[in-house]
């Protein structure tokens, strides 16, 4: 079975563009620097329109998790995590983290991470795995 | 809306309620509503307002022959009818209509006439959550919670003790889908569905509706039934995608609703007799008791294990027995609303003696939503 993939819009376009070049492009406001998720063409601190589009260090840390016990059909039959990962520029984001055991004693809250990309077709995800080094 | 100056004149629930494979979505509506207006006195040509979630206020308004003059589809979730009430005590204030009715019914175990559950893959949650795997709410609504764990110093077994008790309140309730009592070792033995969450965590899928009729309280003394005051009412709005919630260990729509509820009906919470909290997984009414205030961030596990929420305690949670054991079709909030009611009648199959002051908190979406109802029965 397929996996359930996003259809981009207008607004978005340029975040899965930049997953399919393995780039994490995040957004922040020209006015008060803040950095923010999802994407949209304003900040939604302050609503200014002024705002720029940045490659993201794709480091992050593990903030919550489940482990997913009944994967959707197209997830496998193993069970998985679903995460969300605190990025370094301050955004959450949900993700799965892989490249470990799917197991409570692997994944430990607040662990470095960093961001790995893995394609289906014409999209490519943002996924994160343990970081390699320690992290700074 | 000035406090106590609506009631609640009709209420109940569907004829039957757990498995009803024989009753469709806008037939459990319809059941529910015809119930109420039994239990109100009424006929449906004296109804004027509408308001319902799951299917549309048309529908409703058609299928059950009412002329309204105002009409309420809020619809966000399973809070969808404290917002209901909130919207209609003001609709009836300012004199849009008269008589409101308020129906919800859904077929979330047997699917009779139900529609699909999904999500566009362009909205930002079909997007930025749906990629990765998230299904229904066991796996959406349950993922802030080990941070709220680690950040309170709560346990499994804290969560594990909140079903433990309100199963003890459901073996009070003849209605209740499960009676048997539970340890918490039952509770952390049954099934993972994900991880922290076994399936003894999380609610029940059952078929059901209930039904609330709404008017003012100088008209109320005419009814058949004793007249549920209306005290306070809070609302807001937090974030479709629970990943993009402000606090993973808070959350800012029950606060504001709390708070906003409390401010309007002038009471403090040593005032409150009996407390609803939606219970749609195990940790909402240990965020629930925080956010609301009934407890400091830290003291909800404790407060629950020292049975202050158990019979014989000082505040009686989902005495129903709640979404746990009780029932929950998807949208919950209309059977918190009606244990409220029926505490405040006096005709609770767990009654609390002498309970003058009922709080009913709901939760829709995953912490998307919420809604926040105060009732007395004292004029
Ligand atoms: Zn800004």
């Amino acid at each position: 079975m397929d996996r359930a993939l996003p259809q981009p819009t207008p607004e978005t376009q340029h975040f899965w563009d930049g997953c399919a070049a393995h780039e994490l492009r995040l957004q922040r406001c020209i006015a008060c620097r803040d950095s923010y998720f999802p994407p949209r063409p304003f900040c939604p601190k302050c609503g200014s329109r002024e705002v720029e589009i940045y490659p993201a260090s794709g480091k992050a840390t593990l903030y919550s998790y489940v482990i997913n016990h009944r994967p959707r059909p197209d997830m496998g039959t193993e069970p998985h995590s679903i995460a969300v990962v605190e990025l370094a520029e301050g955004p959450r984001m949900m993700t799965n983290i892989v490249g470990c055991p799917q197991t409570p004693q692997a994944l430990v809250l607040d662990m470095p991470l960093e961001v790995t990309f893995e394609s289906f077709g014409a999209i490519t995800l943002p996924l994160f795995k343990p970081a390699e080094a320690p992290a700074r | 809306m000035t406090p106590k100056s609506i009631a609640i004149v009709g209420a109940a629930e569907t004829t039957k309620m757990g498995k009803i494979p024989d009753v469709s979505v806008i037939g459990l509506h319809a059941d529910a509503a015809l119930n109420a207006l039994a239990d109100a006195g009424l006929k449906a040509t004296d109804i004027d307002g509408v308001a319902t979630a799951g299917i549309s206020p048309v529908e409703l308004a058609h299928y059950l022959g009412i002329t309204p003059t105002w009409a309420d589809g809020t619809a966000v979730g399973g809070c969808s009818f404290m917002l209901h009430v909130r919207h209609a005590a003001a609709a009836i204030a300012e004199g849009l209509c008269t008589t409101v009715l308020i129906t919800h019914g859904e077929s979330g175990r047997s699917r009779v006439g139900a529609g699909g559950f999904g999500r566009s893959p362009s909205s930002l949650m079909g997007q930025f959550e749906m990629p990765f795997g998230v299904t229904s709410p066991p796996t959406m609504f349950t993922i802030p919670v080990l941070r709220y764990l680690k950040a309170r110093g709560y346990t499994e077994e804290d969560l594990a003790q909140v079903a433990v008790v309100q199963r003890e309140w459901a073996a009070k309730n003849p209605r209740a889908s499960f009676k048997d009592p539970i340890t918490i070792a039952d509770v952390l033995g049954s099934p993972m569905i994900a991880w922290p969450f076994r399936m003894l965590m999380c609610c029940l899928v059952t078929d059901g509706g209930g039904a609330l009729i709404l008017t003012r309280a100088d008209r109320a003394r005419d009814f058949p039934q004793k007249p549920v005051y209306i005290l306070g009412t809070g609302e807001s709005v937090e974030t479709p995608m629970v990943s993009q919630m402000e606090d993973f260990t808070t959350s800012r729509a029950f606060r504001v609703s709390g708070r906003k509820a409390f401010a309007e009906a002038g009471v403090t919470h040593a005032d409150v007799d009996h407390l609803m909290i939606y219970d749609a997984f195990a940790h909402l009414p240990l965020y629930g008791l925080e956010d609301l205030g009934f407890c400091q961030p830290g003291e909800a596990a404790a407060f629950v294990r020292e049975r202050h929420t158990a019979p014989g305690g000082k505040l009686p949670v989902n005495t129903n027995g709640g979404g746990l054991s009780y029932m929950h079709s998807g949208m919950y909030g209309m059977y918190a609303l009606q244990e409220s009611v029926r505490q405040m009648r006096g005709i609770a199959p767990a009654q609390i003696p002498g309970a003058k002051i009922s709080v009913c908190h709901g939760v829709g979406g995953m912490f998307a939503a919420s809604g926040t109802i105060i009732f007395t029965n004292e004029a």
